[in-house]
C-alpha cells in the first residue's frame, strides 16, 4: 500500500498526486501516441471512435457527473458542432477555426437550452432536454438549403492550412491531440474554484448558495461547457463519418451517450473514456458472441438494445459509481490485500441529492 | 460594542395563511453573541432565512450595515461577510472536509474561468492562498486529523463543527449559526461554547444564533431574544429573558389561559 506523505499544498493541487500517476498516465500517452503503428486500420478506427466519444463523454460528465444536472438531449449538441464543422470546411475553412465555432456555437445553444436548467430539475430538466433534443433533430432535417435535410451531408477531410488528415493515422492524431487538450482542460477546470462550485451545486444548491455560489451562472456554465466539449467531439464525429445526416444525432445517440456516462462512472473523469470504450467494444463483443448463442436469441433483432438495457441495469443495481468504481474497488483489493472488507464502499449508493431548494 | 451590525424592522412574513414572523425588529450589535430562543415554530429559523435571503419579506426589511438586504440577490449575501450554518447540516456529502472547506472561500476568488481553465500561474498561487487560509481554520477547529476523510462518513458531531468550519472559512463578519448544539453530547456542547467564545473574543466575530440548550445560551450570549408565534416575547441579557413572565408561559404554559397561546392572526 501507498503512502503519501504530504509536506506541501502543491501536492493537492496537482494533477498527478505521486509518481505512480506520472508513469502510468505517461505509458498511456505513450501507447495512444504509438498506436499507428501497434494497431490495424480497424482497430485504430475504432479508438478513433473511443477519443471522439470520450470528448462528448467529458462534457456530459462534467454536467451530469459534476454539476448534477441530466441531459437527455446530448446528441443535439453532438449535432449542432458535426454541422458547424461539416458546413463550414464545406467552404473551405480551416480546421482549427471550424473546430472552435462548432464548439462556440453549441456552447451559446447551451446556454439557451441551460436556461430551463435554472428553474426545473431533476425529471423534468431530463424532460426538457429530450424536447430540445427533437427540436435540433427536426430543425437539421428541415433547414434544407444549409444541412442538406435528410439525405444528409458530406463533410470534407480536416485541413489544417494545407496539411490534409487524408488518412486513418493523420485523423487520429488530430483527435488525440483534441482529446488531450480536452481532459486537461476539464481536470484543470475542476481543481479550481469552478469545477468546486461545480460539485457544490450537486450535492446542496442552498448551501452552495449560502457559500456565495451563483446557481444561475455556475449551471450555465456547466451547460455551456458540457455543450461545447460535445460540439468539439460532433465536429469529429463529422469528420471521421465523412458523411451526417440529422438521425445520427437523434434519441438513440443521445441514450447512448447517458449510458456511456453511467456505465462509466458519474463523477469520475476516467468515467467518460472507460464508458466510451465500452460503448465502442460492446457492439463488436455482442457480433462476436452471436455465434455461440442459440439462433433464436443469437439471430433475434434488438439484441444489441436488450444487452445494454440489462447491462445498464445491472450497473445501476450493482455498481452505481461504473466502470471506474469497479476498478477502484479492484485497486484497493490489491493494496490493502488480504484486508479488503466488503462494506468498504458502502457509502457511495446515492451520488447526488441536489433537490433541496425549493 | 455599540456599533449595529445588523437590524431587523418589522419583519413580517406569511406563507399563504400562516403568519410566520410577525413584526420582529431587533438589532445586532457589533462583537457580540445574539442569540434567539423560542418554543418550536416560533419563527427563528424563518429570521435566519430572511437574512440569509432564502426567504423575502412579506413586509418589513433588514440592513446590514447600512445596506439594505432585500437588494441583494441570495447569492451575493456571503460576500456581504454573512455566513450560515443550517439545522440539518447542509454540507457537501460527497467531498472531503477539505473540499468542503475550501468551497467556503468560493466567494474570495477573482480569477475567470479562462484562466481557471488553463490553470495559469496566477490560480496556482490562489490556490495555495486559499489552502492556507483553509489550514488556519482548520487548526482553529482541531480538524486535522479529518482534513481527508469524506464527510459522509463523519459522526454528527464532527459534521456540525466541520459545517462551522465552512462557514469562517468566508471570513465572515457576521456568522449565523443554527442550532449548533442540537444532536451533540454534553461534551462536543461544552466544546461547541468554546469555539462560540473563541470566535467571538479571538476573531472579533458577530454571532447571531438560534439554540434550545439553555446552559449554551446563557453561557456565551450577550443578549438574547425570545419569540413565540412570530412575535418577539422579550429582548435583554440572558438571565433577565429566562426570568420573563411572558417567556416562562411560552415554554411552560400559562396557568390561566390557554387561549394566549394561539396564534392570533
Amino acid at each position: 500500500m501507498r503512502f503519501i506523505f504530504k509536506t506541501r499544498y502543491d501536492q493537492d493541487i496537482q494533477l498527478a498526486k505521486h509518481s505512480g500517476h506520472v508513469w502510468a498516465y505517461s505509458l498511456l500517452l505513450l501507447l495512444l501516441c504509438l498506436a499507428p503503428w501497434l494497431m490495424e486500420e480497424y482497430w485504430l478506427a475504432q479508438l478513433t471512435f473511443v477519443l471522439i466519444y470520450g470528448i462528448v463523454g467529458l462534457g456530459l460528465m462534467v454536467l451530469a457527473g459534476f454539476t448534477g444536472l441530466f441531459s437527455i438531449g446530448h446528441a443535439a449538441f453532438m449535432g449542432v458542432g458535426a454541422y458547424v464543422a461539416a458546413v463550414l470546411s464545406g467552404h473551405g475553412v480551416s480546421f482549427p477555426i471550424s473546430v472552435t465555432m462548432a464548439a462556440g456555437l453549441s456552447a451559446i445553444v447551451g446556454a439557451v437550452v441551460g436556461l430551463p436548467a435554472l428553474r426545473v430539475k431533476g425529471i423534468y430538466l431530463g424532460i426538457a432536454t429530450l424536447a430540445f433534443g427533437f427540436i435540433v433533430e427536426e430543425g437539421l432535417a428541415r433547414w434544407e438549403s444549409v444541412t442538406g435535410g435528410n439525405a444528409g451531408i458530406h463533410v470534407k477531410v480536416v485541413s489544417i492550412l494545407g496539411w490534409q488528415a487524408n488518412s486513418g493515422e493523420k485523423f487520429y492524431a488530430v483527435c488525440l491531440v483534441l482529446a488531450v487538450l480536452c481532459t486537461l482542460a476539464v481536470l484543470n477546470v475542476l481543481r479550481s474554484p469552478t469545477g468546486r462550485a461545480f460539485v457544490a451545486i450537486r450535492d446542496s444548491e442552498i448551501s452552495a448558495q449560502s457559500m456565495g455560489i451563483h446557481l444561475a451562472y455556475y449551471k450555465t456554465l456547466s451547460f455551456m461547457m458540457s455543450s461545447a466539449l460535445a460540439g468539439i467531439g460532433g465536429a469529429l464525429y463529422a469528420h471521421k463519418m465523412q458523411f451526417i445526416s440529422p438521425d445520427q444525432f437523434g434519441i438513440l445517440q443521445s441514450v447512448d451517450l447517458l449510458l456511456m456516462v453511467v456505465i462509466g462512472g458519474l463523477g469520475s473523469v476516467h468515467g467518460a473514456f472507460l464508458g466510451a470504450i465500452f460503448l465502442i467494444t460492446m457492439p463488436q463483443l455482442i457480433t462476436l458472441g452471436k455465434d455461440f448463442l442459440p439462433a433464436f436469441i443469437g439471430q433475434a433483432p434488438g439484441l444489441q438494445a436488450v444487452v445494454y438495457g440489462l447491462v445498464l441495469i445491472g450497473f445501476v443495481m450493482f455498481e452505481p459509481m461504473g466502470l471506474y468504481g469497479r476498478w477502484l474497488k479492484i485497486r484497493t483489493w490489491f493494496e490493502l490485500f488480504p484486508f479488503y472488507r466488503k462494506g468498504m464502499f458502502k457509502r457511495q449508493k446515492s451520488f447526488q441529492k441536489s433537490d433541496r431548494l425549493k | 460594542m455599540s456599533n449595529i451590525l445588523l437590524s431587523a424592522h418589522d419583519l413580517t412574513v406569511r406563507f399563504g395563511g400562516v403568519l410566520a414572523v410577525n413584526g420582529v425588529s431587533f438589532e445586532v450589535r457589533q462583537g457580540e453573541v445574539f442569540t434567539l430562543i423560542g418554543p418550536n415554530g416560533a419563527g427563528k429559523t424563518t429570521v435566519f432565512n430572511l437574512i440569509s435571503r432564502i426567504y423575502t419579506p412579506t413586509s418589513g426589511y433588514l440592513d446590514y450595515q447600512g445596506q439594505r438586504l432585500s437588494d441583494v440577490p441570495a447569492h451575493a449575501v456571503a460576500a456581504m461577510g454573512i455566513a450560515r450554518t443550517f439545522q440539518n447540516i447542509e454540507l457537501f456529502e460527497h467531498a472531503t472536509v477539505l473540499q468542503n472547506l475550501l468551497i467556503g472561500l468560493h466567494v474570495h476568488n477573482r480569477i475567470g474561468f479562462w484562466r481557471q481553465m488553463l490553470f495559469t500561474p496566477t490560480v496556482r498561487d490562489a490556490e495555495r492562498a486559499t489552502r492556507q487560509k483553509v489550514e488556519e481554520v482548520i487548526d482553529f477547529l482541531d480538524l486535522q486529523h479529518y482534513r481527508d476523510t469524506l464527510v459522509a462518513g463523519l459522526p454528527y458531531g464532527v459534521r456540525k463543527v466541520v459545517e462551522l468550519a465552512r462557514a469562517l472559512c468566508t471570513d465572515p463578519q457576521l456568522l449565523l449559526l443554527d442550532e449548533p448544539s442540537s444532536g451533540l453530547n454534553v461534551e462536543e456542547t461544552a466544546d461547541m461554547a468554546f469555539w462560540i467564545q473563541d470566535i467571538q473574543q479571538d476573531l472579533g466575530i458577530t454571532v447571531l444564533m438560534v439554540e434550545h440548550d439553555m446552559s449554551l445560551v446563557s453561557k456565551v450570549s450577550n443578549r438574547v431574544l425570545a419569540m413565540n408565534q412570530g412575535e418577539v416575547l422579550a429582548v435583554g441579557e440572558p438571565a433577565q429573558v429566562q426570568a420573563h413572565p411572558a417567556v416562562i408561559e411560552a415554554y411552560l404554559g400559562g396557568s390561566f389561559n390557554a387561549a394566549n397561546l394561539r396564534r392570533k392572526a
